[in-house]
């Protein structure tokens, strides 16, 4: 078969091949990503220099290897992160056996495959100009690849592929608005879908906070129907712990897995709100304190530490509604096994901390008095709300109360919770968001990794678990005011807190709203959105949108042929005279006379009267004005109104 | 035998029916002295291997956007269907409104391989790119063929001539694949071409009947030595002995010398002479004889039956007796 790749199609081949692996190298282990390259810069050295390719036992010892390696790497060759490192491997690999132009099209459509994974680890904004720069680029690649003998210049090629994947535009944006989405997940999904992002974790020991709060990644997107909660109220409810061992809070094996959701009662004020969660692969929907259990989001429940969760963990961003109320009545009942799991400590840790609860205790103090007292040293003594907390000792408690006293929000809140335990009061630790930052330019919140937060919660008679932030009484501005207002950067505050007010900080106001509206409209279109947004149009059923779909689609594509057809059609003669002519061809075709390729106008019309005699008089006219005008480039509307005549004399009689 | 006719029907059900509709189209097909143009409806169309691979990635791309809920893998997803759909039209509309022209069909003698040419040509103000060529439902060539805007290009077609006679081109398939290979677009056309196909030469060996016959005008021209008699404008099928080269350098153009014998003795080639009982030999040997002899330079004459070529040495009387042998009527 002489359909021998040429060089240049190589060439071009290599360079796209680079484009869409770019953002994949950069992920993949250093060594898979060096050997890629180096097979790449082989394959086009051997192009230009004629070396022969590899023998078949080499290829298959390097798949063999490419496959070790990767177990090697990652433990399996499946999974999103193992997969895309084969896939990538496996592509470069597919170079060495490279010769003819039908492997351009398996490698092709390996790298249809690729673009799609780039989309499991991010999809910003700036990865749809991607996704059209290396679709035109690979469609290029297969125009050149179907055009043998000489290459097309580079020019043509590119602008026919830019050209027709403009023309698929307005047909892909049909079938994303109107095909029918369905609820995902199909099949499970890797360990590891979605992309590497930081978010709360499943335990909390002094530091895990302090360093998530330097990032300043959007956590969620919150809007509010009516009015958005007060200040002191805006607690997103994370994870819950109540196991504490030496510095570690975790939750306890039955809140995790527990199914049975605890006794909520909800205060008369609701508050309405849709929430976009980024993806943070965990199962926490950070719902505001404390959501109506009588409306929840679909497929989540609330656990039993009164957290709302969903089934499986999230991995795609996703828009929810909510209906909380500030004020609730969480757990009224506490049976004698919770109480000792939440008053648990373990003996002979942080003695100090032990000594002052049980001292308060013995002058006779009830529960609130004892909870007062310790918000008042919080208060009162000389403790210091910072973001760099010097290093703890063994007994992490004991050395905060009494040593250091320089703390973030989850050394108050632990060594918090632990006195209250040592003073018998049942006590655990909620992880989440506290404050919002109103988008000045929309309705909408954001709620940034740097908002995370620790507060207690105090189990009491009649009232169920109270929530207690002694962060709020060291450092009210942190409640109030958030972060930035709180502490300095001297304190450790992350700099992208500082420049408030600025031109960035304008600009990132601005982007974060086309971010909001980017991901809440086409990232989160999902089944809900679709739903909502069709029904507008009256086509909230999948039918109607399947019918929509297939009537928008065929219009648009019967436009887009008509338009490939006018290009493939000989020009129109805007020549007068001609057209006439053609209409008189016509209306003596109709009579049984045509006009041969071979035959010019004069012997047409000799061949005609010889035949058609009656025709004689108004066919002369004709002819002999056709041949002044075409000929002798005689302009005269004169003679082309006679020809006009004439045609519509020639009647057979 | 009808049974696996079945199975096979059973199992690719689609090839069946193209066949089917092939025929139906095939028979419609008429005969024409051109130029053919090409309209829409005389475009067929169907997804090439890759095509079906193209469209099958775009369905696993849609489930694993759907199971991951994924809108950038949707958009690629459906990005990737739209422009299989839009690569359709432009295959379609890489053959739309060409026309076909008869082109020349050089002789050739039985055995040898008849080229007929089609022109080509694109009306439009846009070229078009890999046209493959055929004959239907035969392999194609490599789409190797480009028509710019409004211009013209020539392809051949070769066929097998086995046997001597006018050979009529049969069918023909233009196709493209063009622009990305997922659809194969081709139109069956029958243009009026034929190839005059000359009886096969026999092997050498066998010498001329000299004087053999009434007409031998033997003796009117010297034997033995040749006498140069000038030189003249090389024409095709000039053997290349009787080329002048010292003179190629200044004329730069071929002369070819020319003798006087060569004019004044003739030969004549008669069917009744010839001692070979088959036919089809018979005129084999005397397409011999006229290849040597015009080779030769010599002025020969043929008699068959039902026809006398005077004696002449020139490029057309060859031509003259090569048809006249080739469409003998022999019972």
């Amino acid at each position: 078969m002489s359909d021998y790749l040429p060089h240049r199609s190589l060439m071009i081949l290599l360079v796209v091949l680079l484009l869409v692996i770019s953002p994949h190298l950069l992920r993949l282990p250093l060594w898979e990503s060096a050997a890629v390259l180096a097979i790449m810069i082989w394959r086009a050295a051997a192009s230009v220099r004629q070396w022969s390719l590899p023998p078949r036992a080499l290829k298959l010892a390097l798949s063999m290897a490419a496959f070790a390696g990767v177990y090697a790497y990652f433990g399996r060759v499946s999974g999103q992160n193992a997969g895309v490192a084969l896939l990538v491997l496996m592509l470069a690999l597919k170079l060495t056996e490279m010769r003819s132009r039908r492997d351009v099209m398996v490698v092709v459509f390996i790298m249809y495959f690729l673009l799609l994974t780039h989309f499991l680890f991010s999809q910003e904004l700036w990865t749809v100009i991607y996704l059209l720069f290396s679709a035109i680029a690979i469609t290029t690649l297969l125009i050149d690849a179907h055009h043998p003998g000489t290459p097309l210049p580079l020019k043509t090629s590119s602008r026919q592929g830019a050209r027709m994947i403009v023309q698929a535009i307005p047909l892909m944006l049909l079938m994303f608005i109107l095909f029918p989405r369905i609820p995902g997940p199909i099949w499970g999904l890797p360990h590891d879908a979605g992309a590497a992002r930081s978010g709360l974790s499943d335990s909390m020991t002094p530091g895990d906070i302090s360093s998530l709060i330097q990032s300043n990644e959007v956590a969620f997107r919150v809007r509010f129907e009516g009015e958005p909660p007060a200040a002191g109220q805006q607690y997103w409810r994370g994870p819950v712990f109540s196991q504490f061992s030496f510095r570690t809070w975790s939750a306890s094996p039955e809140d995790y897995r527990g199914r049975i959701s605890p006794s909520i009662e909800i205060g008369d004020r609701k508050i309405r709100y849709e929430l976009t969660l980024e993806p943070m692969r965990s199962r926490w929907l950070f719902a505001l304190d404390m959501p109506d259990p009588s409306q929840l989001p679909r497929e989540s429940r609330i656990d039993p530490t009164g957290a709302l969760v969903l089934d499986k963990p999230l991995t795609q961003r996703r828009l929810i509604r909510g209906v909380s109320s500030p004020s609730y009545r969480l757990q009224n009942e506490m049976p004698r096994r919770e109480r000792l799991k939440y008053t648990q400590l373990q003996k002979q840790w942080n003695p100090e901390t032990v000594a002052l609860a049980r001292q308060w205790r013995e002058q006779g103090l009830n529960d609130e008095q004892i909870i007062e007292s310790a918000l008042r040293m919080f208060r009162n003594e000389n403790f210091v709300y910072t973001l760099n907390p010097p290093p703890l000792g063994r007994h992490s408690v004991d050395d905060f109360l009494f040593n250091t006293r320089k703390g973030f929000c989850e050394h108050y809140s632990s060594s918090f919770a632990v006195l209250m335990r040592a003073a018998g009061i049942p006590s655990r630790i909620v992880t989440g968001y506290q404050g919002m930052e109103a988008n000045p330019l929309s309705d909408y919140y954001v709620v940034r990794q740097s908002d995370a937060h620790a507060w207690s919660e105090i189990w009491l008679e009649n009232r169920g678990w109270v929530r207690i932030d002694p962060t709020a009484a060291v450092s009210p501005e942190r409640i109030e005011l958030g972060l930035r207002n709180a502490v300095t950067a001297a304190q450790g505050l992350p700099s992208f807190l500082l420049d408030y007010g600025s031109l960035r900080q304008q600009l990132e106001v601005r982007w974060d709203l086309i971010n909001a509206r980017w991901n809440e409209w086409v990232l989160g279109y999902g089944p809900e959105i679709q739903q909502r947004f069709l029904s507008q149009f009256g086509l909230a059923d999948m039918r109607n949108m399947l019918l929509a779909l297939t009537i928008s689609a065929s219009l648009v594509l019967a436009a887009i042929g008509m338009l490939a057809m006018r290009r493939a059609a000989p020009p129109k003669t805007r020549e007068k005279a001609m057209l006439i002519w053609q209409q008189a061809g016509k209306k003596l075709a109709s009579y049984g006379f045509k006009q041969r390729p071979d035959e010019g106008p004069r012997d047409f019309v000799d061949r005609v009267l010889a035949r058609e005699p009656a025709l004689e008089g108004p066919l002369r006219l004709l002819l002999k004005a056709y041949l002044q005008l075409r000929y002798e480039r005689v302009n005269n509307p004169a003679l082309e109104h006679a020809m006009r005549g004439a045609v519509k004399d020639l009647k057979r009689p | 035998m009808r049974a696996w006719q079945l199975i096979k029907n059973i199992l690719h059900p689609l090839n069946w029916v193209q066949q089917r509709i092939d025929r139906w189209v095939m028979r419609r097909i008429q005969k024409q002295p051109g130029p053919i143009a090409v309209p829409r409806n005389r475009i067929y169309i169907v997804p090439t291997r890759f095509g079906w691979g193209f469209g099958a990635i775009c369905v696993v791309m849609l489930l694993g956007a759907m199971n991951y809920s994924n809108s950038m893998a949707f958009a690629l997803s459906f990005l990737l269907f739209s422009l299989g759909l839009i690569c359709m039209h432009h295959t379609h509309a890489n053959l739309l409104h060409l026309q076909f022209r008869a082109g020349k069909a050089k002789p050739i003698f039985a055995g040898e391989v008849a080229h007929f040419e089609v022109m080509v040509e694109n009306l439009a103000a846009r070229p078009r790119y890999a046209l493959a060529s055929g004959w239907a439902q035969r392999q194609e060539s490599l789409p190797d063929c480009h028509v710019a805007a409004q211009s013209t290009s020539t392809i051949k077609l070769a066929v097998n001539a086995p046997r001597r006679g006018w050979l009529e081109a049969g069918i023909f398939s233009i196709s493209t694949e063009f622009p990305l290979g997922l659809f194969h677009a081709w139109t069956w056309a029958h243009l009026d071409i034929r190839c005059l196909v000359f009886p096969a030469p026999a092997r050498g060996g066998l010498p001329p009947p000299q004087s053999a016959g009434s007409g031998g005008t033997q003796g009117a021209g010297k034997q033995g030595q040749d006498e140069f008699a000038g030189l003249r404008d090389y024409q095709r099928g000039d053997s290349m002995k009787s080329i002048h080269w010292k003179s190629l350098p200044k004329t730069s153009k071929p002369m070819v010398k020319q003798f006087s014998e060569t004019v004044e003795e003739a030969l004549w080639l008669e069917w009744n002479h010839v001692n070979i009982k088959d036919p089809e030999m018979r005129l084999s040997q005397l397409t011999r004889w006229i290849l040597d002899a015009h080779a030769e330079g010599r002025a020969y004459g043929l008699r068959l039956p039902g026809t006398q070529l005077d004696p002449s040495c020139s490029e057309s009387h060859r031509f003259e007796c090569l048809k006249a042998l080739a469409l003998l009527q022999t019972q």
